[in-house]
């Protein structure tokens, strides 16, 4: 891969399974050593989107270029320049560290002299130096998941594809898995990470917002968060939740109104109702109302807000 | 390519190595259903329940009905006064056979003539009519040579529920009648087919399952280096099986090993190949193990039915024959039983190997090209 090619190019992916569309035409580009979060709701079609970069699901329409070589036409190609964590844990439970290492080195034909050495970072990378001969089984979760990630980039892929490589890990050892995705992208290694835990779209040089299959919003974290709820967000504490949320989504100069945990978060338009006066409609509807204070959006705030603007207006562009 | 051959193959050992069951799983059924058929499923009979109605009292008919007696095969439980009770015996299940001497046979007897001689049979259950019904002519060809010149003739008629009966010469290759020799053979086929067609099917499933094979699938590893990785343990494995069980018969239970064992070798591998072979494409059709459990149950059980282990395929209804054409068992079991029991080599067995070969190229073929490394 010469260093001009972008590492991953998307154009118009599409997916169906039968009638059901599963990721309907994303376009994106990938430059090297870019790491880039795939964020989504359950089913938003991240992982098909991967396992069609990966070569294992045939695009139904548009194509996408990873290394520089088309995924359907050329996914041997592809194959070699990629390491994939699948969403399913994907080490052998009865094999020991090394033998899972061993074995993994073996499929991508690590050669004899570079051997030890591979398995001996992987080690290292996973935290498991004196674990080597335990069987994978007894691992925790997140070594299972740094030794699942070392096994994909003993053959020292330019590219990484990781679907969901955090789930249901403990915060530490997700903010440690972290750690690793960078120091790899240090390294040059093109990384496409998918999470459904929005906190972690901090991590990411950019996101890519999916959503029901359609790539929703793509930027910085700081560019999603700054220009994407064209608002002020403030944050309520309110009950009963649902007659306030259903108020609030009524009443003018609210662009938008979500339930977050046990508060109220409401988009206010420029020049709208002020604090007071959201307090006081409030107040009218019979609604007992607490703190009320502006605050910096969260990406799920962006989310909601990309999601409902979509809603309300089928087809408008991200 | 045999690098990663040689990783699958080391992998899938130290997981049957790593599995305590499987040591437990691949040997005891083996065993178990060895000795079962071995002893409890022959088709030998001992001491069937025997009436006798001797109407013609002559030295001629109780010398018959003493080689009866004297068969550990026969128990006479009744000798019968007159044909009612015969009839009787019969009847409220007393006896199962009747043989029944009419007056006049010693007579027949000197004047050269056919001597008719009536057995009568409970064909409830028709494996031990037919098998005493061999016995009876065994007993009887005996005795007509002792007679000689004269001629005996044996007529059977059946009692309740009918069957017709012919006697036909079935073409034992042990004069003793000993099912066990003519069984043990189709045994080691038939267990050897269940194991190495659930073995392969699960484990690629298994892994389908766990979400390894998607790992693997994308990976640079060729469908012919995976498949070659999956399908080489449970070859050697069936080897294995074919190996102990045939020690146990020839040790055991001593059947004969009349013939050429590179004859037994060859009819092995590619036995081997086509359960592999079966296995792997089954597991193609599978995502869950629930899945190849259940194809499994539909698709290999029946083979076993329609092999002629048990039940002759020659009797089978003519569309039920040409589904046991593309039976890989059905072609071993007449490898094994031939090379067994009669010594036959390849210029008759050919047609036999041939047919397994050809399965097994068939079934690896299709295999193979539904293994794309794809999740389509
Ligand atoms: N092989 C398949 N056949 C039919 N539908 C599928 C298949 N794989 C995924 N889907 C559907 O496509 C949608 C997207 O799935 P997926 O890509 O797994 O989402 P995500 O990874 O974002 O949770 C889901 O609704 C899922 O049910
Ligand atoms: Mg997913």
């Amino acid at each position: 891969m010469s260093s001009g090619t972008p590492a991953v190019v998307v154009d118009r992916l599409t997916k169906r399974f039968d009638e059901f569309t599963a990721v309907d035409g994303i376009t994106l580009t990938i430059g090297r050593g870019e790491v880039v979060g795939f964020i989504g709701p359950n089913g938003a079609g991240k992982s098909t989107t991967l396992r069609m970069l990966c070569g294992l699901l045939t695009p139904t329409a548009g194509q996408a270029t990873v290394a520089g070589y088309d995924v359907a036409r050329e996914p041997e190609k592809v194959r070699q320049n990629i390491g994939y964590m699948s969403q399913k844990f994907s080490l052998y439970g009865d094999l020991t560290v090394r033998e899972n290492l061993r074995f993994f080195a073996g499929i991508y034909r690590v050669r004899r002299e570079d051997l030890g050495s591979r398995m001996d970072f992987a080690i290292r990378m996973a935290g498991l130096e004196g674990r080597e001969d335990v069987q994978v089984t007894t691992l925790a979760g997140g070594w299972k998941q740094r030794l699942a990630l070392g096994c994909a980039i003993l053959h020292r892929p330019p590219i990484l594809f990781l679907d969901e490589p955090t789930s249901g890990v403990e915060p530490e050892a997700r903010r440690r898995f972290w750690d690793l995705i960078h120091d790899l992208a240090a390294d040059g290694v093109t990384i496409l990470v998918s999470t459904h835990y929005m906190d972690e779209a901090e991590y990411c040089n950019r996101i890519a917002l999916i959503n029901q299959g359609r790539l929703i919003a793509l930027g910085t974290p700081r560019e999603l968060k700054g220009s994407r709820l064209g608002g002020q967000l403030v944050e309520i504490a309110c009950a009963p939740l649902g007659k306030a949320l259903a108020r609030m989504s009524a009443a003018p100069g609210v662009l938008d109104a979500a339930i977050f945990g046990d508060k109220l978060h409401v988009v206010m338009a420029e020049g709208g109702l002020d604090l007071a006066g959201l307090r006081q409609a409030l107040a009218d509807g019979g609604i007992q109302v607490g703190e009320a204070r502006a605050v910096r959006p969260s990406l799920e705030d962006v989310f909601v807000r990309i999601v409902t603007r979509k809603q309300d207006a089928p087809g408008a562009a991200a | 390519m045999y690098e990663r051959i040689a990783v699958m193959l080391m992998k899938e050992f130290l997981q049957l190595k790593r599995d305590r069951w499987a040591k437990f799983r691949l040997v005891v059924p083996l065993l178990i259903q060895m000795l079962v058929f071995g002893y409890a499923a022959t088709f030998t009979v001992h001491h069937v329940a025997t009436t006798v109605l001797d109407l013609d009292r002559s030295q001629a008919s109780r010398a018959l009905v003493s080689h009866f007696v004297a068969s550990s095969r026969f128990q006479v439980v009744d000798w019968a006064q007159n044909q009612a009770q015969v009839t009787r015996d019969i009847n409220e299940g007393r006896a199962v056979i009747a043989i029944v001497i009419h007056a006049g046979f010693a007579k027949d007897l000197e004047n050269g003539q056919q001597a008719p001689l009536q057995v009568i049979v409970d064909g409830t259950n028709s494996n031990t009519a037919l098998i005493a019904l061999s016995y009876i002519s065994q007993i009887v060809g005996l005795f007509s040579q002792d007679q000689a010149p004269a001629m005996l003739r044996t007529a059977a008629s059946a009692a309740v529920p009918a069957v017709s009966i012919s006697l036909e010469p079935r073409p034992w290759f042990n004069d003793d009648l000993n099912e066990r020799w003519f069984f043990i053979p189709g045994v080691i086929g038939t267990i050897t087919l269940l194991q190495v067609v659930s073995l392969t099917a699960f484990a690629v499933v298994r892994e389908r399952e766990v979400g390894t094979l998607e790992q693997i699938m994308v990976s640079p590893i060729r469908p012919v280096e995976f498949i070659l990785g999956k399908t080489v343990p449970f070859f050697l494995i069936g080897l294995g099986d074919v190996a102990l069980v045939s020690a146990f018969g020839i040790l055991w239970f001593r059947v004969p090993f009349i013939g050429s064992p590179l004859v037994m070798f060859a009819g092995t591998v590619l036995f081997l190949l086509a359960a592999v072979s079966l296995g792997l494409l089954l597991s193609t059709f599978s995502r869950t193990q629930q899945q190849a459990f259940a194809l499994n149950f539909f698709f290999v059980n029946p083979l076993f039915i329609l092999s002629g282990f048990a039940f002759p395929i020659a009797a089978m209804p003519a569309w039920l024959q040409g589904v046991t054409v593309v039976n890989p068992l059905r072609y071993f079991l007449v490898v094994i039983r031939a090379v067994f029991l009669k010594g036959v080599g390849f210029p008759a067995l050919w047609p036999d190997l041939g047919a397994m070969a050809l399965l097994a190229s068939v079934m690896l073929a299709a295999s193979i090209l539904r293994f794309h490394k794809s999740l389509d």
